[in-house]
């Protein structure tokens, strides 16, 4: 089985299909190679299939948000009416919710922006021809959780100074031979916990779910169409339907996750604005 | 010694990343089975439960996902 190639830009097939590595054939089991793209579009090497999607996921969302905001209607179309209906998602449901009445209007922007590019990100790990989640390859979820860390970090210190760090590390009202195992456990959780897991998280979904996808619909294409045996053949069809189950998970999975992130980011800024712990 | 029939590979991290994530599987388990409990006693609740719901699930989820990454790094 060969590869999808589109002229002068060789793709690897959205599912890899090989079988076997030259020697006795059968099935090359989906793993983390899959996740490994270099180069592809004529550019250097890091210029690869990932890098293309963030880069289209961005343009995507900067191009729909700039067209769902002009010309507004106070008696809003359809258009309108769905694209406010977004927005009010993150911005009534997120934002105002976590962060209060009093300063959420300057974190929206951020939220609404980090929610769509992550959902386009990770819809595209479903759309076919893409058929990759941009942040299963995990630097691509760093560079984001830098960006969040950064936010809520200059937050707390632009509001209460010096004080956001006795804060975020010390409850009020510990006695003083419980700090040393109080700061160090909080510092642990505030600074170090919550960027690794926001991350992960994010990442280790989106790996896990593509690998299932791969398992099932390789699995259940090589049981079809390469094996021999018709109870082989009747498990790979029926693995090859059971695969609509999971993309159905995926898509849950991959909008969950874009909106977990938003919730968290806005819950993390909202405990650094915080007066006390 | 000669082997004979099929040879299971693999890795025995993944042993360990299906131990560790029992206790994450209940962990979520309960935290959703306390939202249907709330929701029926309060419907009009659900909203609010949600999203602390949501919140309580990805802290919890955090130790599955740790485990996975682990799984792959050790």
């Amino acid at each position: 089985m060969g590869g999808l190639t589109v002229p002068g830009v060789p793709m690897r097939f959205p599912v890899p299909m090989e079988t076997g590595h030259g020697e006795e054939g059968g099935w090359h089991t989906p793993s983390l190679e899959d996740f490994e793209f270099v180069g592809g579009f004529g550019g250097p090497d890091w210029v690869n299939k990932p890098f293309i999607q963030a880069v289209l996921a961005a343009v995507i969302v900067i191009v729909l948000w700039l067209l769902a905001s002009r010309r507004l209607k106070v008696v809003p179309g359809k258009l309108q009416f769905l694209n406010e209906y977004f927005y009010n998602f993150i911005r009534n449901g997120v934002a105002l919710e976590v962060l209060g009445q009093h300063d959420f209007r300057r974190y929206v922007p951020y939220l609404v922006g980090l929610f769509s590019f992550i959902w386009v990100n990770n819809l595209m790990g479903l759309f076919p021809l893409l058929m990759f989640p941009t942040f299963s390859n995990i630097g691509y979820a760093w560079g984001l959780v830098f960006l969040t860390y950064v936010i809520y970090n200059v937050a707390g210190v632009a509001r209460h100074g010096m004080k956001y760090f006795k804060n975020s590390l010390l409850p009020a009202g510990v006695p003083w031979p419980l700090w040393f195992v109080i700061i160090p456990i909080e510092f642990l959780s505030n600074f170090v916990i919550r960027p690794l897991t926001l991350g992960l998280r994010l990442f280790g979904n989106l790996l896990a779910g593509h690998l299932v996808v791969l398992v099932f619909v390789t699995g259940g294409a090589y049981l079809l169409f390469q094996a021999d045996g018709a109870v082989n053949k009747v498990a790979g069809g029926a693995s090859l339907i059971f695969s609509f189950a999971i993309f159905a998970l995926e898509l849950l999975v991959s909008s969950l996750q874009a909106y977990i992130f938003t919730v968290l980011t806005a819950q993390y800024v909202a405990s650094s604005l915080a007066e006390d712990h | 010694m000669e082997t004979t029939g099929p040879i299971i590979e693999g890795s025995l991290n993944l042993i360990g990343y299906g131990l560790a994530v029992i206790g994450s599987g209940i962990g979520v388990g309960l935290i959703f089975a306390s939202v249907i409990q709330g929701t029926a006693r309060q419907p009009e609740a659900r909203g609010a439960m949600m999203g602390t719901a949501w919140i309580g699930f990805a802290v919890v989820e955090a130790l599955a996902i740790l485990a996975l990454a682990f799984s792959f790094v050790l």
